[in-house]
């Protein structure tokens, strides 16, 4: 057999080498065809997805899992218009992704071709930045270049379009520096003034809040916020993002804010002097009318990404950088000033905070004899895994109760699908968490209406080996958008019935290699659980069959004051 | 309100769909766009007139690019700005004169004729050319088109001094 000549495929693997990459999610095709040959003599593990959106989530689930970047494969047209929801789901979550396109032949492009698409322009909305390489040379700085925007500053997706010809190009590959990226330079530490004045404010402060976004998880500022949160005696909330950035049974924990927060969370934002914002960007969830939120409190707001501050509400002290330089700026000049022990203590405050704790508890009835509460099952499942597993959640009622009631005591535990909302990232998402943590426990938390749109990965769980856990809790509905029409348009039910018996879920897993289990009774929760737990070389599909009607409160109807937090049907 | 923002950008393609659809996506409106090459090779320089309450948000958007290298705000008060126009006159050869006369005392130059039209080349600031139009639109304006602003710092003191003599 004659040498094969080095080509643009051969750098592109070389390149992923370089930077590290141990894994790739993807699907081929006919113009990233090229790229699939040396993937056979790369020791990069290829896991060959059933559809590209769950090679996007894969991606996700498996940077999110250890905050690394994500690789997700496709080929042109099809193949990268399926990775857009994925890309825009990593941009509005912050999640460091690498996505490789192929891309017809550069003397194709503009044509029409056959599986052509407009792909740099397609993802120009929804990635951090994007290239098109039309020079195989390029290929080791772009790679390179990719894998620094993606993990760096505010991390997110970047695209990389490879026309198959360049694929193709005989090339050489070089060590790749980051000149090529003049405009780029996140700022990391804070400002020392800025420091100072923060540190003067919540000194002073007589009902602080440090909120807490993704934005810690993903500067990995766990152990500094607990200092922290100690060092000044202030409360925490911690978004859907950061649920596990504090740990929940920490004394100064107040769980989630927001639509679907804790009340003393939500109400301790409404009456705080001051919010110490931390790597959260005040979504509309979190804020609910953003004229009545947090209406006494001065702000101070730290994120890596300049653009936040400012965005939707004013910050009397911004300051631009690392969450974890932050912080441990914010605890030295703390601890610059006084001893440890002498943080104001706050009684007032505090004793109001636990009266809330105690008068808007969570709740939720499990009646013995009736439908299984979603709630109850969680609690369940956190009691018979000591809470030692990594939780994925999809979107709605199931994922809001996940956060809710799962006690989360460290950071990356909990993986879902936060600004886009994406229904069926559940299961993929699962998958590449678990490929990045297969000595943990990883266990999906999937409604019926979210696992139909992606199950079909647990024929790729199957057949990779890739033993991950999925409960699906069958309502036999689109349990939230059922629970707004009954809530606000006066119980009329539209398109939200997908019925309790079509699929046969445990049928369906089992066709798909996994070991499938329903539970229909809350006396049957326990060894149904257990039994899910004991299987180990199959990925395993539990049916929990729940209440229809159950709702998921607290609540803030959309668009309402944060002041209006409706604790069940009765308050509306 | 209108402001005028020069931002140099990487000289790559693509950069000027990024910078325009980063408007559209964030809800801002650009009135006037200019691009073209700088003095430094790799560079293009985009001025932008854009209609907005407060720049902010909108300068911290455009930094976000990652071919985006500076984002300056330019004051109207220390700005160098200019803007090309060409502007078709209807015109027959009995009033032609007039048309002339007026194209004289505004530094317009004539670069077409025709039996029923003189189409006109003028620049100058966008109060210069908004001046002539005022003046030959009486003889009614076929077609019109403008380069769009391109601007640049000033660095001379222009401040006046008060009448009657400065004191420092």
């Amino acid at each position: 057999m004659t040498q094969q000549p080095f080509t643009g495929s051969n750098s592109l693997f070389r390149s992923l080498e370089h930077e590290g990459v141990e894994l790739i999610f993807g699907i081929p095709g006919g113009a990233i065809l090229p790229a699939y040959d040396p993937l056979l003599d790369s020791p990069i593990r290829h896991i060959l997805a059933r559809h590209e959106q769950g090679a996007g989530h894969m991606a996700e689930g498996y940077a999110m899992a250890t905050g690394r970047v994500g690789v997700a494969m496709a080929t042109s047209g099809p193949g990268a218009t399926n990775l857009i929801t994925p890309l825009q789901n990593a941009k509005m979550d912050s999640t460091p992704l690498v996505a490789i396109t192929g891309q017809v032949g550069t003397a194709a492009i503009g044509s029409d071709a056959f599986q052509e698409a407009y792909t740099t322009g397609l993802a120009m909305h929804c990635t951090k930045h994007s290239y098109l390489v039309t020079d195989a040379d390029e290929l080791p700085a772009v790679i390179h270049e990719a894998f620094h925007l993606a993990s760096t500053g505010r991390p997110g997706p970047v695209l990389v379009d490879i026309p198959k010809n360049v694929l193709n190009q005989p090339t050489r590959w070089s060590e790749p520096s980051l000149a090529g990226l003049p405009g780029y330079k996140p700022t990391k530490e804070g400002h020392p003034k800025q420091i100072r004045a923060a540190i003067e404010l919540i000194e002073s402060a007589e009902r602080p809040v440090l909120y807490v976004g993704g934005g810690v998880i993903n500067a990995g500022a766990s152990a500094e916020l607990a200092e922290f949160a100690v060092a000044v005696n202030a409360p925490v909330v911690t978004t859907l993002m950061a649920r596990g950035a504090f740990p929940d049974d920490h004394p100064l924990a107040l769980g989630m804010p927001g639509m679907h927060g804790t009340y003393p969370a939500t109400t301790a934002i409404q009456k705080a002097d001051l919010l110490v914002s931390l790597g959260a960007r005040f979504d509309d969830r979190v804020t609910g009318r953003v004229d009545a939120f947090a209406p006494h409190a001065k702000v101070i707001h730290v994120d890596v990404d300049p653009a936040e501050i400012g965005k939707v509400r004013n910050a009397e002290v911004p300051i631009v950088g690392d969450a974890r330089l932050v912080l441990r700026a914010l605890i030295d000049r703390v601890l610059s000033l006084r001893d440890a022990s002498d943080a104001p203590r706050r009684q007032k405050w505090f004793d109001q905070l636990d009266s809330w704790k105690t008068t808007h508890p969570l709740s939720y009835d499990q009646d013995p004899d009736g439908p299984i509460k979603t709630q109850h099952f969680i609690e369940r499942l956190h009691a018979i895994t000591n809470g030692e597993a990594v939780i994925v959640a999809g979107v709605g009622q199931h994922q809001m109760w996940a956060s809710q009631f799962w006690g989360f005591s460290r950071p990356r535990s909990w993986i879902n699908s936060g600004g886009l909302g994406t229904m069926g990232f559940a299961v993929p998402a699962a998958i590449g968490a678990k490929t990045a943590r297969p000595d943990d426990l990883v266990y999906a938390l999937d409604g019926d209406g979210c696992f139909q749109m992606t199950f079909q990965e647990l024929i790729t769980a199957s057949t990779e080996g890739i033993p991950i856990k999925v409960a699906v809790f069958n309502n036999g509905g689109y349990g939230m958008v059922k629970q707004w029409q009954n809530l606000f348009y006066g119980g009329r039910l539209s398109a939200t019935d997908l019925g309790t018996t079509i699929p046969d879920y445990p049928a369906l897993a089992e066709a798909m290699g996994c070991v499938g289990l329903r539970v229909t009774h809350a006396d049957q929760i326990d060894v149904t659980i257990e039994k899910s737990l004991s299987v180990n070389d199959r990925p395993v599909v539990v049916e929990v069959v729940t209440d229809p009607d159950e709702m998921c409160f607290p609540m803030v109807p959309a668009g309402g004051s944060n002041d209006d937090v409706v604790m069940g049907p009765e308050d509306l | 309100m209108q402001h005028t923002l020069s931002v140099t950008v990487e000289d790559k393609p693509g950069v000027l769909a990024r910078v325009s659809a980063m408007f559209s996506n964030r809800g801002f409106n650009i009135h006037s766009l200019a691009v073209g090459p700088t003095n430094v090779e790799g560079r293009s320089r985009i001025t932008l007139v854009v209609d907005a309450p407060e720049l902010e948000q909108l300068k911290k958007q455009l930094h976000k690019l990652v071919n985006v290298i500076k984002v300056q705000e330019l004051k109207p008060s220390d700005t160098l700005e200019t803007e090309v126009m060409i502007v078709r006159v209807s015109c027959d050869p009995a009033n032609r004169g007039e048309v002339t006369d007026t194209a004289a005392l505004f530094a317009a130059r004539m670069i077409d004729l025709s039996p029923r039209s003189m189409t006109l080349e003028i620049s100058g600031t966008p109060e210069h050319l908004a001046t002539f139009l005022e003046h030959v639109r009486p003889y009614g304006i076929i077609d019109l088109v403008k380069s769009g602003r391109v601007a640049m710092k000033r660095l001379s003191d222009v401040s006046a001094p008060p009448i009657g003599g400065r004191t420092r």
